[in-house]
């Protein structure tokens, strides 16, 4: 928190600017704005459907936005060739949910897989680098495994030391303690802090685990359908007033308003396709 | 949906033709991307910093061809003595067995060697790569590529691509002489002649065009195979149950684009 405080003069490392982004026809955010400061900790909040993890994407380059601007580490994502964003994304590092590990290759060559593709490092220095890394994850050991001979955890692990092999300076985590025990989860949560406090990494975590969100977050995004609700450290919104932060926060199930009408629609099967 | 498509049939088979002709077109228009971009890699990745790596391409050659050469060559010379036998069956109304030789060699060179190699390695290898394609796209894989900075063309395209152009026509050849060695041993065995005359007999009918003309075929099939898979498999959508459907597509869309592509192909080259 008092690094975040710190730095917060400092230019931020990502900046998101009335993002707006479409799914078919679908709107999925409606003009999102947040920027994350260097060496902070900031949790990408929301419930499913909210349009965390297309915001996710969008940060990754992985989808073009409809409107709006994302600047990366100073650079606008929107107008990048695909040659620049190979570039930038030598900066980066992203632990996916499932993993994503190749299931083709051992852990150990999974971990190399971005030294082998962006440097000339000799096989030696390469399989160094990589069991330090896993080292940090605490899979040192593991490297001859191929991924489906480790456990949901490990393979969490195993895709952080592959986010981690390049020493990137941002840090993309996608719900990072889904379907983990509570054990193995806090101990992803310790890794992330210890990663912040010991590399100096500005990290974003998507997540709708709330327990994990206050214990790692500087500062957290709440999203619903698509609109950024609050953004602020973890008590600001903890005392957030807006009533759907209080039911998401409280794990309260909102009820829709029933529209007599569209109900109607509904049970005749005359209803319009529904918008998220 | 709309409920009024329902009440007027015609304008919904309308409605489904233009859909199916727009999702066909997509999908060659993506096909054609592919290959332009395969080519792009291939040839300027190092100077991109993205070289494509001679491994993988030497393993997916191992796989798509070495391994498939037991397969190939059972079929093949299967198909040689089927040949022989039908032909010697149908010549003989003639009293022009002998003549089956030129029937042989000219329909194991210019048709059923790249034919039978190419629905087989559709089946074999097409497959298999739209099944890794797609099991690739719904766990992450490609994204993570991606995000990574490494180009899934270059990556994974590329590999089987050279890999598939290399082998396929390689194996349209061992097609051929299995083919054409198993049918001399039964027409020889048969019609009572020397299986060096037969010999003798096949290097005077089969010309260097009747050779080109099949390997050339197989080169597309090679392209064919290796595009449709690619396309079938990164359109996956759901889970495992999706995966096996673009496995099964793939298959089909392969060996229809490698029939048609044939006839198209032998009518523009004797006509």
């Amino acid at each position: 928190m008092t690094e975040a405080a710190n730095s917060s003069h400092a230019d931020p490392v990502i900046e998101v600017t009335d993002l707006v982004t479409h799914y078919g026809n679908t709107e999925i955010l409606h003009g999102v704005s947040l920027t994350v400061d260097p060496g902070e900790i900031m949790v990408i909040m929301g419930g499913s459907g909210s349009g965390k993890s297309t915001l996710l994407r969008h940060l990754l380059a992985l989808e073009r936005p409809t409107s709006g601007s994302i600047r990366l580490l100073g650079r606008e994502l929107t107008q990048m060739s695909e040659f620049e964003l190979y570039a930038l994304s030598r900066k980066m590092g992203v632990a996916f949910q499932g993993g994503a590990l190749f299931s083709s290759m051992t852990v150990g060559e999974n971990v190399m897989l971005p030294l082998r593709e962006h440097t000339d490092l000799d096989e030696g220095t390469m399989e160094i680098m990589m069991r330090l890394k896993l080292e940090i994850v605490k899979l040192a050991g593991f490297e001859n495994l191929m991924p489906s001979e480790l456990s949901g955890g490990m393979v969490k692990r195993a895709a952080f030391a592959r986010a981690l092999i390049m020493d990137p300076a941002l840090l993309f985590c996608d719900e990072p303690s889904a379907g983990l025990d509570p054990v193995v989860s806090s101990g992803l949560d310790e890794l992330i802090l210890r990663l912040r406090d010991a590399l100096r990494m500005t990290i974003v975590v998507v997540t709708h685990e709330l327990d994990s969100a206050f214990r790692i977050a500087d500062r957290i995004a709440v999203l619903d359908r698509g609109e950024l609700l609050a953004l602020g450290s973890v008590d600001e919104v903890r005392n957030h007033g807006n009533p759907r932060i209080q039911n998401l926060l409280n794990r309260r199930f909102e009820e829709e308003e029933l529209d007599p009408e569209e109900y109607l629609a509904r049970l005749t099967g005359t209803a319009k396709e529904p918008t998220r | 949906m709309a409920p009024s498509g329902s009440a007027r049939p015609a304008l919904r088979v309308a409605e489904d033709i233009g859909r199916w002709t727009a999702r066909g077109l997509d999908s060659i228009g993506f096909g054609a991307t592919l290959i332009s971009q395969s080519l792009y890699w291939l040839l300027m990745g190092r100077r991109r910093r993205q070289a494509v790596r001679a491994a993988p391409v030497f393993a997916e050659m191992m796989e798509i061809g070495i391994r498939a050469i037991p397969i190939v060559t059972l079929l093949s010379a299967t198909i040689g003595v089927m040949l022989a036998l039908q032909g010697i069956y149908s010549l003989k109304a003639f009293g022009a067995e002998r003549q089956v030789t030129i029937g042989v060699a000219l329909g194991v060179t210019r048709e059923f060697a790249p034919l039978i190699t190419g629905i087989l390695v559709a089946g074999r290898s097409g497959s298999a790569l739209a099944a890794r394609l797609g099991t690739m796209v719904i766990s992450n894989e490609v994204d993570a590529l991606r995000v990574m900075g490494v180009n899934p063309v270059r990556y994974l395209v590329v590999p089987s691509l050279v890999a598939m152009v290399v082998m396929l026509p390689s194996l349209a050849l061992w097609s051929d002489f299995v083919a054409l060695f198993a049918a001399g041993l039964y027409i020889s065995a048969d019609l009572g002649i020397t299986l060096g005359a037969y010999g003798q007999e096949i290097l005077r009918v089969v010309s260097v065009d009747d050779m080109r003309h099949g390997l050339l075929k197989s080169l597309l099939f090679a392209v064919l195979i290796t595009t449709v898979a690619i396309v079938d498999g990164s359109s996956v959508e759901g889970g495992a149950e999706g995966v096996g459907r673009v496995t099964t597509r793939s298959v089909v869309h392969g060996i229809t684009a490698i029939v048609l592509t044939d006839m198209l192909f032998v009518f523009a080259a004797t006509r």
